[in-house]
This record gives C-alpha cells, sequence and structure tokens, in this order.
C-alpha cells in the first residue's frame, strides 16, 4: 500500500542534511526542499481561495445590508417593497421565518432524539447500521426534490394550500436526520461505565437512558439541534412551493393560509427593478447571515463551557 | 408483565417508531414522485429523457392532445435533455475546481498550518458550509456574474480559446461558469471535511517512519498520507458531487435557466433539474391537464434516483478504493457533516 521504493530511492546516497545530520539518511537535496515548498505554497493558497469566498460573501452583506437598516424593517410588511417602495419592511418575513422554523423544530426534535436513542441503545446492529446509513442517504436527497414532494402531497392531495403546515412538515424531512444523527453520535460516547453505574443503582433501562445517558449526551444533542435550525433557516427551495408567499404576517391558521419567509425576499426582490427592493433584499440576507453566525458561535462557545465543566 | 419492563416496553416502541421515520420518509418520497409521475412516464416515453424540448403547450388552446389514454396541453413536448445536460456540466465544472483545492484545503489543515491556525481556519471552512444557498446566490449574482462577464471570460475566451469549449462571447455572465464556480464554492467545505477527517486517520506511527528515512513534508504526505486516506478524499469527492448535482437556488440566480438549449461553449446559459423545477412550476400549475406537474415530478423523480445513486455510491467507492476499509467503516466516513457538530 505504501510505495515502499519511492521512499528508499535515494538512500543510497550520503551526506548531511538539514533535519537529520546523519550520514545514514538521504540528503534533503535542493529540487526535494523546492518541491516541499512548493505543495506547501499551493495548499495555502487553495486554503486562501476557500477562505476568500466567505469574506467577500459577509462583506457583500454588511456593505449592502447595513445602509438598508431601519426600525421600519420590523413593524413594516414586505408590502409594495417589490414595487420599488421604500417604506417597506420585513416584518412579514422575519415572523415567517421564525414560525415555520419554530414549528419544524417541535416536530423534528421529538422523532430526531427518540429516533436517536433508538439508534444507540435498543437497535440491534444490523438495523442500526442500515438506518444509520438512510438517515445519511435522506439528509443528500435535494432540498427542491423534498419542496416538490411537500408540494403534490400536502398542497395538491391533502388539499392544504400554501401553508404553514405543508411547509413546516418539509422541513421536518430536511432537518430530522441531522437531529437524529447527532443524537445518536453524542450518546455513543457516554463511558459504559455511566450506563453500568445507573443499572446497578437499581434503574430500569428506560431511566437509564433517559435520565443518565440523555443527560450526559445534551450538548452534543443541544448541537444537532441548532444545526438543524441554521439549516433549516437557511433553506429556500422546500419552501417556495410549501409556503407560498405572503406580504402580510401569518395567520397562525395552520392550512389554506401561505406565509412570508426571509429568504424568499432575497431570490425574488434581488430581481426587481428597484434599489429599495435590493435594499430588502439586502437586509434580509444580513438578518439571515447573523442569525446563522450567533447560533453557530453561540453553539461553540456552549459546548466548549460543557466540555470544560464536565 | 411488571410496570417496569411494560415501561420500557413502550419506550423501546417508541423510540423504534421514531428510527423508522426515516425509512418512512424515504419510501414515501419514492412512492409519491413515481405515482405523480405515472402520467408522463406513459405519456412521454423515452422521449422525456432524450427530448431537447420542453413546453408545456398552449394553454388556450380548445384543442388537447391525447396520447396513450392521457391527455395534455396542444403542442405539448417534455423533453429534458437540456437540464440533464446542465445539471451534469454544472457539477463535473465545479468538481473540477473544487476537487483539487480542497484536497490543498484539507493538507493545509492538516499538516502544513502553524498548530495555533488550524482551529480557527477549520472553522471558517465550517462557517462557508453554513451559508444558505440563496447567499451564495445572492453573492454569485452579485459578484461572480458581472466578474465573470467582465474580466474572467473574456481572458479565458482570449487566451485559451483552444481548449474545447473555451472560445466564445462571453454573453452575460450568467451560464455554465458562474454555475461551476459558485457551485465549486459551495462544495469544497464538504469534500475538506471528508478529506481532511481521512487524512487525519492516517496511523502517526507510518508517518513518523517516513520522516525518519529522512522525507520531506511533502514525501510523507504523497507518499504515506495521499495513499492511506485515498479512499475518504475519493468518498469526499462523491458526496460532493451529490450536493452539486442537486444545488437549486444559488444555480437559478446565476445559470441564466436556458430553455430548450443546449450550451455550445462555458459562458452559454444553462439550466438544471433542480432550477428548472422552481423555474417551471408557476406556469405547470396553470395547464389545466394537470400533465405539465406530473412532468415536474417526473424530473423531481429523476434527480431524485440521480443523487441516490451517487450517495449510495460514495460507501462501495471508498470500499473499492481503499482496499483496508469495510464498507461499515466506509459508511462512517459520510459521517463526517454530522459529527462537526457532535465534537
Amino acid at each position: 500500500m505504501i510505495e515502499g521504493e519511492r521512499l528508499t530511492a535515494d538512500t543510497g546516497e550520503t551526506g548531511r542534511t538539514l533535519h537529520h545530520p546523519s550520514p545514514l539518511f538521504p540528503r534533503t537535496t535542493l529540487i526535494r526542499r523546492v518541491a516541499a515548498a512548493l505543495a506547501m505554497a499551493l495548499a495555502l493558497l487553495a486554503t486562501v481561495i476557500t477562505i476568500y469566498p466567505l469574506l467577500n460573501i459577509l462583506y457583500l452583506v454588511l456593505r449592502q445590508g447595513i445602509p438598508a437598516l431601519s426600525g421600519a424593517l420590523f413593524t413594516r410588511n414586505t408590502v409594495g417593497g417589490d414595487m420599488g417602495t421604500t417604506n417597506a419592511g420585513l416584518s412579514n418575513a422575519i415572523t415567517g421565518s421564525l414560525l415555520i422554523v419554530a414549528v419544524s423544530l417541535v416536530l423534528a426534535a421529538p422523532l430526531g432524539i427518540l429516533g436517536g436513542i433508538y439508534l444507540s441503545e435498543f437497535a440491534p446492529p444490523r438495523i442500526a447500521a442500515s438506518l444509520r446509513y438512510l438517515a445519511n442517504v435522506l439528509s443528500g436527497v435535494p432540498s427542491i426534490v423534498l419542496g416538490y414532494f411537500g408540494y403534490v402531497v400536502m398542497v395538491v392531495w391533502f388539499g392544504w394550500g400554501f401553508s404553514l403546515l405543508a411547509a413546516a412538515i418539509t422541513l421536518t424531512i430536511i432537518m430530522l436526520p441531522y437531529i437524529l444523527r447527532a443524537t445518536e453520535l453524542a450518546m455513543e460516547k457516554v463511558p459504559a461505565t455511566l450506563r453500568e453505574g445507573s443499572l446497578a443503582l437499581g434503574a430500569d433501562r428506560s431511566a437509564t437512558v433517559l435520565r443518565v445517558v440523555l443527560k450526559a449526551a445534551t450538548p452534543g444533542v443541544l448541537t444537532g439541534l441548532i444545526l438543524a435550525i441554521s439549516l433549516a433557516m437557511g433553506e429556500t427551495a422546500p419552501l417556495i412551493y410549501t409556503a407560498g408567499w405572503s406580504d402580510y404576517l401569518p395567520t397562525l391558521q395552520a392550512v389554506h393560509s401561505p406565509v412570508g419567509y426571509l429568504t424568499y425576499v432575497i431570490w425574488t426582490f434581488i430581481n426587481e427593478p428597484f434599489a429599495a427592493a435590493h435594499a430588502l433584499a439586502y437586509a434580509a440576507a444580513l438578518f439571515l447571515i447573523a442569525f446563522i453566525l450567533i447560533l453557530n458561535v453561540g453553539l461553540r462557545t456552549l459546548v466548549e463551557r460543557k466540555s470544560v465543566r464536565s | 408483565m411488571n410496570a417496569k419492563s411494560s415501561r420500557e416496553t413502550l419506550f423501546r416502541v417508541t423510540s423504534a417508531l421514531a428510527a423508522s421515520s426515516i425509512v418512512f420518509f424515504l419510501g414515501a418520497i419514492l412512492v409519491v414522485l413515481f405515482v405523480f409521475s405515472w402520467p408522463s412516464i406513459i405519456y412521454n416515453g423515452t422521449g422525456f429523457l432524450n427530448g431537447r424540448t420542453w413546453d408545456i403547450g398552449n394553454l388556450y388552446s380548445s384543442r388537447q392532445t391525447v396520447h396513450a389514454g392521457f391527455t395534455a396541453a396542444a403542442g405539448a413536448h417534455f423533453g429534458i435533455l437540456v437540464f440533464l445536460v446542465g445539471t451534469l456540466a454544472t457539477a463535473a465544472l465545479a468538481l473540477l475546481m473544487a476537487a483539487p483545492v480542497s484536497l490543498g484545503v484539507a493538507v493545509f489543515l492538516t499538516r502544513f498550518a502553524p498548530p495555533f491556525a488550524r482551529s480557527p481556519l477549520s472553522v471558517l471552512v465550517e462557517l462557508l458550509a453554513g451559508v444558505p444557498s440563496v447567499v451564495f446566490g445572492l453573492w454569485g449574482w452579485a459578484v461572480i456574474v458581472p466578474w465573470v462577464a467582465r474580466s474572467l471570460a473574456p481572458f479565458l475566451s482570449s487566451h485559451f480559446g483552444w481548449i474545447p469549449f473555451f472560445a466564445g462571447s462571453a454573453g452575460t455572465g450568467m451560464g455554465l461558469l458562474s454555475s461551476g464556480l459558485v457551485l465549486a464554492v459551495m462544495v469544497v467545505p464538504i469534500i475538506t471535511a471528508i478529506s481532511r477527517d481521512a487524512i487525519a486517520n492516517t496511523p502517526p506511527s507510518l508517518i513518523e517512519q517516513g520522516r525518519a528515512l529522512g522525507t520531506t513534508e511533502w514525501e510523507v504526505i504523497r507518499d504515506i498520507i495521499l495513499p492511506h486516506a485515498r479512499a475518504g478524499i475519493l468518498g469526499g469527492i462523491v458526496l460532493g458531487l451529490g450536493r452539486a448535482l442537486g444545488e437549486t437556488m444559488a444555480i437559478l440566480m446565476v445559470s441564466g435557466n436556458a430553455l430548450n438549449y443546449l450550451p455550445q461553449n462555458i459562458y452559454n446559459p444553462v439550466g438544471t433539474i433542480a432550477a428548472t423545477i422552481v423555474s417551471q412550476l408557476d406556469s405547470a400549475m396553470t395547464d389545466s391537464t394537470g400533465m405539465a406537474v406530473y412532468a415536474l415530478a417526473e424530473m423531481a423523480l429523476v434527480l431524485f434516483v440521480i443523487t441516490l445513486l451517487v450517495n449510495m455510491a460514495a460507501p462501495l467507492v471508498m470500499r473499492i478504493s481503499g482496499g483496508i476499509m469495510t464498507l461499515g467503516e466506509a459508511r462512517e466516513m459520510g459521517d463526517a457533516p454530522f459529527r462537526e457538530a457532535g465534537s
């Protein structure tokens, strides 16, 4: 497997080397040092080309988004924003996004956490392996396919129309594998001694799992939930034909009432020929990026604090 | 049965039901898409996959076309060859750019970067993975498309026109090249995460033995680490391909969404399956025969099957190329996106 020939090809040479001043070992010739330096330079270049777009995206969204900020964004709806009216806001889209994600979290969290518990604690190894694999496959299904599935099943077949419930159930399918796998991986890391201790004290299996193992795995489970929330918050394709769009605040009706959301503003308003519409799109992108960054940073500090304490 | 064990049975069954929702959803997606595609599968036959014309027909005509028992609007043609080509071409172009870059990043993060910089740099790459695709689309629309139109495309066209598909007019910047660039930026974090794990899994004793022979860091990477991590790297590339094939919003905003037109060079507008489902559903809903909606369901089914095959191939590719890996280990390599959160 390891190409030993190439490594030892020039061990016949003797002489001083920079790193290993032993005559037994090959001289680090100039050409080999140049190759090493070149490889490092290329790897550095690759890293720079990867980080640069992130900084460029942040710069774009901040530069265009900050001038668009105002209190009216929170108090007014998008009505007329796509026609270039300057007194439009984002309150319907912000409320709608939070509402859709909250409802899908309420659906996905119990399913995902319970499913993760099953995989880690109860499932026979072969079934666990298959479910794990299928969860990975589900997480790889393109979000537009899920969106179309949601559209034909809930919007058309069930007759719910564009609605909060159709959108939330579609997002649930997207969040589910992440919560499930994060829960499972976190519970697997809990040492067996904790389980044995609890069982030895007379606790039954379910009490051990819920009160001891799940408790110890809480940081990992929370991480999965937060990851799923930030993923759901940024989705567009699964919502276009399930949530629809509304210029007004969500009605809290589960069906027959379309809901507005932030990502829709970004992709439609940026195509309008009005500066005011563009400002709303950039403001929406700024809110979205800020929300996701805060979740990520909060997550890392949370995980670090928990792991320091334990 | 005492209360204790019946409570445990209940808990066990509830959690098993929750876990099987994964199977339920996957099965439901497959069955529903197939059922809703059925009229289109029968009506269009194989012309669906190799037809170049997508036209939902004259919705205002009183005449309708009936074929094999199913009705479509007069003059309707449902062929997705153009979108199939667009999907494969954008994904292929993206991977050509993303794979070497990801490998470079993974090597830099694990081997070359000074230890204090490794963790912050990894965080930045992970943050890139967290950027919503519609924001990538916005960035592509505002930054990449104008840059391609003004600088990159004219430069490539005039200096590298001898490479196939590189000659031609730059156009508006919306097209294959911009789509490939934006997609590449989106899949780099995925390939990087999986390759980085694979590289980090190289046994330290092997690396130390290599260094003891007097090799340079690059020789250790080339002769020990990369052969050892080959399986993970290839698997990461395949998973990146799966992601690129299904990407919707970013493509929708930078591809030009071509209909009935095969790209002649890398600057031409393209349409992909995912983006076309979004851009065509509005008009498809107005088709009173329903055939346009069924045809879009068949498009979603085709995309579902393609990505399913690609994602299922990833562990196999890892196993075949890895030699030492069991299928189970290979499957676990695909866990990188989930483990990132858990760590």
